[in-house]
């Protein structure tokens, strides 16, 4: 029971991670969270479904389209829903439109797709039991991207005017850094990972419309607990999360395992309002 | 004096007369025709018209929080499902024996009130988008539960909701219960957001600092706001579970959310028309597009997108015509000084400010490096200083929105204690912003009402319920709202929308706002920035003029001529450490000053 507990919350906690991770990448350029992060997850499992299993693509054509097609729609909500509603960012406007996007896309996926949850290929047959492929790809994932961000924003010149954009979004632009380029590329990044999330954990969450606004919420626990814009807590906190959610799902059952995640969710906004990893807020007079 | 205000006065109160005459019509013709629809006989109509009342019930509430306090609370279809469940297994008797349906109604009130501030809670401290999460997480694991909990919820299946006794257990008695319910909703809930209450709610929404000043605290007030809005959609539920006859999960679905959420937004936010229109029209809006059901929460988003990119005033405010008429050109504020004896009244308990050593810094920035000051009652005191030298830090420290890292703060005898800003209005310290902070869609009248916040006696049930106290408050804040923009010379004004003022009236609105409190201390930052010469020296005259009440000024400004013309003391300020102090002559002499700040 251990091992499953161990297997099934790190596996999910690792596609909570990455779709925190989306969420954070979003932020970072925009100032925005965007309720499309979980949609985006949602739409991972959905399309890798699509091209694999009705359309019979292999793996190695299917992957990238399917990160392709999730980056598109990360352009999509920068144009549509985040762009006209920047000027006016204290209204928090962005909040409504990112959530009417979100439903669109929802909508669309529960009709033309199905409204009940589709089956996932196979990716590769790998393991059995707690060491299932269902199980460590999502930690895979997680990992490749995790160690991919890091590797953007230390080494390589994209990356540091990404970091300059997040840190100062005037002083960027004084500098001649595309600030608007620059937070479209962060908005397909964002669709990228958040497609990945939703593909690697396909197995596990099967592709099924309703993942979205799970996602969403269950994505945005570990930002809670790890500060806003911290991807290194978005990483502790989606683990974290993933695991007390499966030994709550197995101690006191499934009902009430989501009592248990929204419980901490409120008692650590109220106990850490900034995170635990966060830091505090800007001046206001 | 009196004689010549009199009739201004009277013809004020006249035009507002006019005003809510204006206002209430619209809902008399709504509930005239909402109780001639029986003559329909149309049980069809019957219960769309039932739906579209319960609905208004939960939004009437909601209202509060999207509309006046600007929280999105985007998931409010969860306390519907927890009122429906909870009304429909008392009355079931499946957990214990049956309860009468008004017990069980009555309970459901009191879950929902428990779970609105439970939800609620992030919104207290954090950002609008906690909040938002909140709602829906809260929608998500309610309907899982539903779901799930099979031996009380009866899961999938679902249960039967409550029977109502005679005489509403037919279709029309049970409209009527529901469209009784509805119209003391809108009593309540309007009330309430004519209240302080509700000027404070706007102000969380839109001036969160200011309001602050003005001594409104942000969790005490949404606490309340909170119970009243769950225990509305508690109740709400009951009645729609009833009105359903049996519920199953899916019957709550986000749909449902987004109709409450969206029927606010159309309306318009800050009003109660508004939205109560938007909720009849999303009512009847399925009925008459049955075809499009399945695309219901696409149409539904599309509509939220557009409204948000599109008209983010809403019907409210196309409804606004008033506020369209253009305003006098060539306007110029008279300030009458002389009015300020009918704001203060008699007794001014005076009080002497004493900073001692603040110490304040920002990381490697010493932006108060162990500054003494002080400022006497009846005193204006300007404090000058280069950009960057600590003016506004100081103001920041005295008003109570940092905590100094050391040294302190002294009112009278009594240390005011720092990161408090809500507690100094309570002190009787009022301050102005350099740049105005101020809510656009209120009123001047009522902009400059927010400042008498603490003087208001009436609590929130007595607002609610507009008793005698609460309409005695109104009287008193309007009446010396009024006077206090005599006093800054607005009281034409009083009645536009405060975001169509010119950048220099809103200085003086912000001034009046701050007499309300009739302070013992008045910090005023920059006021002169953007005046013309003519209206700096009106300020001048003003500023004299309240400081002559006993109030002690601290003037923070750039502008020299009107610092020397008016202060009693001066203090300069250079990198966080006091320069020099002395009377006006001193300072215009002084060395240091002159080459670090004033030039040659």
């Amino acid at each position: 029971m251990f091992a499953s507990i161990l297997a099934s919350g790190l596996a999910v906690g690792a596609v909570y991670a990455l779709i925190g991770i989306t969420y954070n990448t979003m932020f970072a350029t925009s100032r925005v969270m965007s309720f499309t992060a979980g949609q985006l997850g949602m739409l991972g499992g959905v399309f890798g479904s699509l091209f694999m299993l009705r359309w019979g693509m292999p793996l190695i054509v299917a992957l990238p389209l399917v990160l392709i097609a999730c980056a598109a729609v990360g352009v999509v909500t920068e144009f549509v829903a985040v762009r006209p509603v920047l000027k006016s960012l204290d209204q928090h406007l962005y909040v409504l439109s990112t959530l009417a996007l979100a439903l669109m896309i929802q909508q669309v996926a529960a009709i033309k797709w199905s409204t009940e949850p589709q089956p996932f290929p196979r990716l590769f047959g790998l393991g059995s039991g707690a060491f299932d492929e269902k199980f460590w790809l999502p930690v895979l994932a997680l990992a490749v991207t995790v160690g991919g961000l890091e590797y953007l924003y230390r080494k390589t010149l994209v990356g540091h005017a990404f970091l300059a954009v997040a840190e100062d979004n005037f002083a960027a632009r004084a500098l001649g850094l595309p600030e608007r380029g620059l937070r479209v590329a962060s908005y397909a990044l964002a669709g990228a990972i958040g497609g990945l999330a939703g593909f690697s954990g396909g197995e596990l969450l099967l592709a099924f419309f309703a993942n979205g606004a799970l996602l969403n919420f269950y994505g945005f626990v570990p930002i809670a607990l790890g500060g806003l814009g911290n991807n290194r807590g978005a990483l502790i906190g989606g683990l974290a999360l993933g695991l007390f959610q499966q030994a709550a799902n197995f101690i006191v059952g499934g009902i009430f395992s989501s009592v248990a995640v929204f419980a901490l969710f409120i008692i650590v906004l109220l106990a850490a309002p900034q995170g635990l990893f966060g830091h505090a807020g800007a001046r206001r007079v | 004096m009196r004689s010549e205000t009199l009739p201004a006065q009277a013809g004020a109160r006249a035009t507002r007369g006019h005003a809510s005459w204006h206002a209430l019509l619209p809902f008399a013709v709504l509930l005239i025709l909402s109780l001639l629809l029986p003559l329909t006989g149309n049980d069809y109509w019957a219960l769309i018209a039932t739906r579209a009342a319960i609905y208004w019930i939960l939004v009437a509430g909601l209202n509060l929080i999207v509309g006046y306090a600007g929280q999105l609370a985007i998931g409010y279809v969860a306390l519907l499902t927890l009122g429906a469940y909870t009304t429909a297994v008392l009355t079931g008797g499946k957990l214990m024996a049956p309860m009468p349906v008004w017990g069980a109604l009555a309970a459901a009130g009191a879950v929902g009130a428990l779970f609105g501030v439970i939800v609620g809670l992030p919104a207290l401290r954090l950002r609008t988008f906690y909040f938002a999460m909140t709602t829906l997480g809260f929608a998500t694991i309610v309907t899982q539960i539903a779901l799930a909990w099979q031996s009380v919820t009866g899961g999938g299946v679902g249960l039967p909701g409550p029977d109502m006794p005679a005489p509403f257990n037919s279709a029309w008695g049970f409209y009527y219960l529901c469209l009784g319910f509805a119209v003391f909703c809108t009593l309540i809930t309007a009330n309430v957001a004519r209240s302080r209450y509700g000027r404070a709610l706007i102000a969380l929404r839109d001036a969160e600092v200011a309001a602050e000043a003005v001594g409104i605290s942000k969790p005490g007030l949404l606490v309340k706001v909170f119970m009243l809005a769950g225990t509305l959609a508690a109740i709400a539920g009951g009645l729609f579970a009833s009105l359903q006859t049996y519920i199953t999960p899916d019957a709550f679905t986000f749909d449902l959310s987004l109709l409450f959420f969206i029927s606010i937004l159309i309306g318009g936010r800050g009003s109660i028309l508004g939205p109560l229109l938007g909720t009849i029209l999303l009512t009847i809006l399925p009925e008459i597009a049955a075809p499009l059901a399945a695309w219901a929460t696409f149409l539904y988003a599309v509509l939220l997108l557009a409204i948000v990119l599109l008209m983010p005033g809403g019907i409210a405010a196309l409804l606004d015509w008033r506020n369209r008429k253009p305003l006098e050109s060539g306007r110029a504020i008279t300030p009458r000084p002389a009015a300020l004896a009918e704001l203060y009244g008699q007794t001014l308990q005076a009080r002497a400010l004493k900073v001692q050593g603040a110490a304040l810094a920002f990381g490697g920035l010493r932006a108060l490096d162990g500054v003494d000051l002080e400022v006497a009652p009846g005193q204006v005191h300007g404090l000058i200083g280069p950009n960057g030298s600590g003016k506004t830090t100081m103001l920041n420290v005295i008003s109570g929105y940092y905590q100094p890292q050391a040294g302190g703060v002294l009112l009278g005898d009594s240390p005011l204690p720092g990161n408090a800003p809500t507690k100094r209005a309570l002190h009787g310290i009022a301050r102005t912003f350099q740049t105005p902070r101020l809510v656009g869609e209120a009123s001047v009248l009522q902009n400059v009402m927010m400042g008498g916040t603490v003087a208001g006696r009436a609590s929130f049930i007595e607002a609610m319920f507009c008793l005698p106290r609460q309409l005695r408050d109104e009287r008193e804040m309007a009446q010396r709202a009024r006077v206090a923009l005599r006093v800054v010379g607005l009281e034409e004004l009083a009645d536009v929308r405060a975001d169509r003022l010119q950048h220099s009236e809103l200085r003086f609105m912000e001034i009046a706002r701050a007499l309300m409190l009739k302070p013992c201390l008045l910090l005023l930052d920059e006021p002169a920035a953007g005046l013309s010469t003519e209206e700096i020296l009106r300020l001048g005259a003003l500023i004299k003029a309240v400081s002559a009440q006993g109030t002690g000024v601290l003037l923070v400004e750039h502008h020299a001529d009107l610092i020397f013309d008016i202060c009693d003391h001066v203090t300069v300020l250079n990198l966080g450490r006091v320069l020099a102090h002395g009377t006006p002559a001193e300072i215009r002499v002084h060395q240091e000053v002159v080459s670090a700040y004033l030039g040659a």
